[in-house]
């Protein structure tokens, strides 16, 4: 039940990202068809405003959107005129998403262990080794991490491909330098997490009770604090498979993270609003999601 | 024993699901295409592919491999040879052009190609609902403009008919002595008729989608990979050199750098895609070129506004910019000083004398103007398209104008950046009191730099008008003597960097791009950087 209102309550939440994200870009100033050649008349500027309804007002032009959207149609891009928003979606949320699920992927399979790995041992001198390269991954952004790779992997050792999107091997790079942030974020949370839970009492009642440290840790404190890196999950999946500009321009990577940023710089507005509705589509269901992993790992949480 | 077991079993589950995840890869990515014959790197995401449509001079390379025209740009010096039509004859006041396409011309899906074709294509140009940019580039013909603003709705009065299957018969408003380069250009190439009626805005994602140039669209995938595959059906398919040419749409010069490097992409060509810091090194390698290129960087004065509508005050400011400083700190090896606005080498012109670095006349014209000293005068804008990569430019050129204006004349200006689209919008209703500019040609010749500031058009972009300038324009377009209309073309500019200077030029852009001469072969430096594509071969992989 409870699920099923979250779900409603979505589509209203929807509708006014949607207007906000509408009304916005239509404030920015500037225009999507203000370029460095004017043609050569007004009339053909006021063809192609027309062509694209620009000309009407602003509310005519939303309930068009919106009707657009009901019968399945996110409009046409209005800087690359042969392709419609869905097809741009089409063709770049498959590639973000694998680069960002396997970003993903390595974000839980490294951070995980080293947080946890860093909390055991904590206090001792792994624990400081582990927790500065946990800090280290945080501090080191995408657009330094990547040219660094790209130096040593591919340029100098000639290991992998430089760029592009076409094999697995293409693959490799650009999830580490999207992921590392998360491996270091992740480490962290997990680590703070384990050293809150191994101080509470149900951890003392089970270490009274004769149980292994090992197992204590990986039993009863490790599933306690997971549940802060699964609520940071569900923002962090949203983040990652929505692509990141970063790292698809440098790696050429023909993801939907390049059309996020340049579609507002191109003021592409039918791109824009609907890049962000389906950023707040993921961000809600993922959102939905960790809620309902919480019901179950955590038998303290319950909805009504 | 149960722990090694389980472990065991661990390690066999694991496998299996990187397996999986292998397999799904595989499967992901796994459609084995050939290699392509060259893959070249072209710049930013092609806008469209559309020929009406496109503006961008990177997306007009790849058109005009897929759509050809009455003409054609040869390799070398991009000049128009025939191309659809092999033949034509102009009347002897040069407003009547008679051209005889090439018999059994055919589309690459096998229908016949004709007359009727390429009248088609120019009404669609002009046609409002197609909404082209370019539109105004056929207002050269008889009742071009008249049909694209809509004062006439009926097609059959502009000047280009069908008079049989294989001739087309256009008329001109004046002798326009570049119509041939008109017609290579992307915008009057001969395109699909029921292909577009049938999928409209979405109709080169057709297929087959019938093409009337040298090369097919395999496939068009946004930001990753176009593909051209050769039209066997092209009229000279026999020396089409490249069965397959990939285009990586990069827009970062230094992903372009590392795939060249890495042997990714054979071809780097567009001016736009080599690192700035390191323009200087990579041009002293074999492999980087650079030439002239038919582009002119300059600065706009808004005449409208005061003290701007002064010519001494626009004189003053220009005499006292060395415009060799400024090629020689940040340009360096990517321009060269310029004081006129048509760049050296345009096809049967020679610019006049402009204005060249004089601070001490710069200074009594000042005064003269009203403002000794600089004393007096209102502290100023100057508006420039700020971002990362090619754009740091524009900031760099607004702090040495900055530095210099202060130095020499006492006079204060504050830099404003702004984003691109803002930029052009602000440029286009004078919301500015000077900012950078830049202008390529769209052919070439003169007019494609003159004709900007004749009084009310789109581009002049300065609030300037001069009737003297107006009429020699009109005069030399309406000759077809070439001596004479390149003395009035040399009076008109004179009265725009001598006299009047509501711009004041700055450099002529340097065309670059990076190959190995010995590996590939077929391309050419020119002046308009165009290289066609059926020309291009590699030798050596």
């Amino acid at each position: 039940m409870y699920f099923l209102r979250r779900l409603l309550y979505a589509v209203p939440l929807l509708l006014l990202i949607s207007l906000l994200a509408f009304v916005l870009v239509h404030l920015a100033p500037g225009g999507p068809f203000d370029r460095e050649r004017r043609p050569a008349s007004p009339e053909i500027e006021r063809n192609i405003q027309a062509k694209y309804h620009l000309d009407e007002p602003v509310w005519k032009q939303y309930g068009r959107y919106l009707n657009g959207i009901v019968h399945g149609d996110l409009g046409p891009s209005l800087k690359y005129r042969n392709h419609s928003v869905t097809d741009i979606i089409a063709q770049g949320l498959p590639v973000s998403m694998t680069l960002g699920g396997i970003a993903f992927c390595v974000a839980l399979a490294v951070g995980v262990p080293l947080g946890f790995f860093t909390a055991a041992q904590r206090g001792r001198w792994p624990d400081f080794l582990g927790s500065f390269l946990a800090v280290l991954a945080v501090c080191i952004p995408s657009f330094v991490l990547a040219p660094a790779l790209i130096l040593v992997v591919a340029l100098k050792l000639r290991w992998l491909p430089v760029a592009l999107w076409e094999s697995p091997w293409h693959m490799i790079l650009p999830s580490l330098a999207l992921g590392s942030f998360f491996v270091g974020q992740v480490a962290r949370i997990l680590r703070e997490a384990m050293v809150t839970a191994a101080q509470s009492e149900f951890v003392t009642a089970a270490r009274a009770k004769g149980l292994g440290e090992t197992t204590l840790l990986l039993k009863h404190v490790l599933r306690i604090a997971l549940l802060p890196v699964i609520s940071y999950s569900g923002p962090m999946l949203a983040d990652l498979l929505t692509g990141s500009f970063i790292v698809e321009s440098i790696f050429q990577i023909p993801g939907i993270g390049v059309f996020l940023v340049n579609s507002s710089l191109n003021l592409d507005y039918p791109v824009i609003v609907g890049l962000s509705l389906l950023y707040a589509v993921l961000l809600i269901s993922l959102n939905l999601l960790v809620d309902l992993a919480y019901t179950f790992l955590d038998p303290r949480v319950k909805y009504e | 024993m149960m722990f090694q077991k389980r472990v065991r079993r661990f390690y066999r589950r694991t496998r299996f699901l990187l397996g999986m995840c292998g397999c799904l890869l595989a499967a992901g990515c796994g459609h084995r295409e050939p290699p392509a014959d060259i893959t070249i790197v072209n710049g930013d995401e092609p806008e469209s592919l559309d020929p009406a449509i496109v503006t961008a001079e990177s997306d007009m390379r790849i058109v005009a491999g897929l759509f050809e025209g009455l003409t054609r740009q040869e390799s070398v010096a991009a000049r128009p040879v025939p191309g659809l039509a092999e033949r034509w004859d102009i009347s002897p006041d040069g407003k009547t052009y008679t051209f005889h396409l090439r018999p059994n011309l055919a589309w690459s899906t096998g229908e016949p190609l004709t007359a009727q074709d390429v009248v088609y294509s120019w009404l669609r140009e002009l046609n409002p609902a197609t909404a082209s940019d370019y539109a105004g580039q056929l207002y050269y013909l008889k009742n071009g403009e008249a049909y694209n603003t809509g004062k006439i709705n009926d097609p059959s009065q502009v000047g280009v008919h069908a008079l049989d299957p294989l001739t087309v018969q256009v008329e001109l408003n004046h002798p326009t002595l570049f119509f041939l380069d008109l017609c290579a250009m992307p915008l009057t190439s001969v395109v699909p008729r029921l292909t577009i009626e049938k999928y409209g805005d979405q109709w080169l994602n057709a297929r087959p989608l019938p093409v009337s140039g040298p090369y097919e669209l395999a496939y068009w995938r946004l930001n990753d990979r176009i593909r051209l595959r050769k039209n066997p059906r092209y009229w000279d398919a026999a020396n089409t050199r490249s069965a397959i040419i990939d285009f990586l749409p990069v827009s970062s010069p230094n992903t372009a750098l590392n795939l060249y490097a890495n042997g990714q992409a054979d071809i780097v060509w567009d001016k736009e895609l080599i690192p700035a810091e390191l323009v200087d090194e990579l041009l002293r390698r074999p492999d980087f070129h650079s030439y002239p290129f038919l582009g002119s960087y300059f600065v706009r004065f808004n005449v409208t506004r005061k003290p701007f509508g002064d010519p001494r005050v626009r004189q003053a400011l220009a005499l006292a910019v060395d415009k060799e400083q400024i090629v020689r700190k940040i340009l360096r090896a990517r321009g060269r000083p310029t004081s006129a606005l048509v760049p050296a080498g345009t096809a049967n012109y020679v610019s006049p004398a402009g204005l060249g670095h004089d601070p001490e006349r710069a200074r009594q014209l000042l005064a003269e103007a009203g403002f000794p000293g600089g004393k007096g005068f209102p502290r100023f804008e100057y508006l420039f398209d700020s971002g990362a990569g090619g754009k740091k430019l524009h900031e760099e050129i607004a702090i040495e104008l900055q530095q210099m204006w202060h130095q020499e004349l006492g006079i204060e200006m504050d830099l404003r950046p702004v984003e691109t689209q803002v930029f052009w919008g602000m440029l286009s209703r004078l919301d500015f009191t000077v900012a950078r500019s830049s202008w390529t040609a769209d052919y070439n010749d003169a007019n494609t730099f003159l004709s900007m500031f004749i009084t009310g058009d789109g581009n002049n972009e300065t609030g300037w008008s001069n009737a003297r300038y107006d009429e020699l324009l009109h005069q030399a377009n309406e000759t077809v003597d070439p001596a004479q209309r390149e003395k009035d073309f040399q009076q008109a500019e004179s009265i725009l960097i001598h006299d009047e200077l509501p711009i004041l030029p700055l450099y002529i852009y340097v065309g670059v791009n990076y190959f190995d001469t010995n590996k590939i072969l077929g391309i050419w430096e020119n002046l308009v950087d165009e290289h066609p594509l059926n020309t291009i071969q590699k030798i050596r992989p």
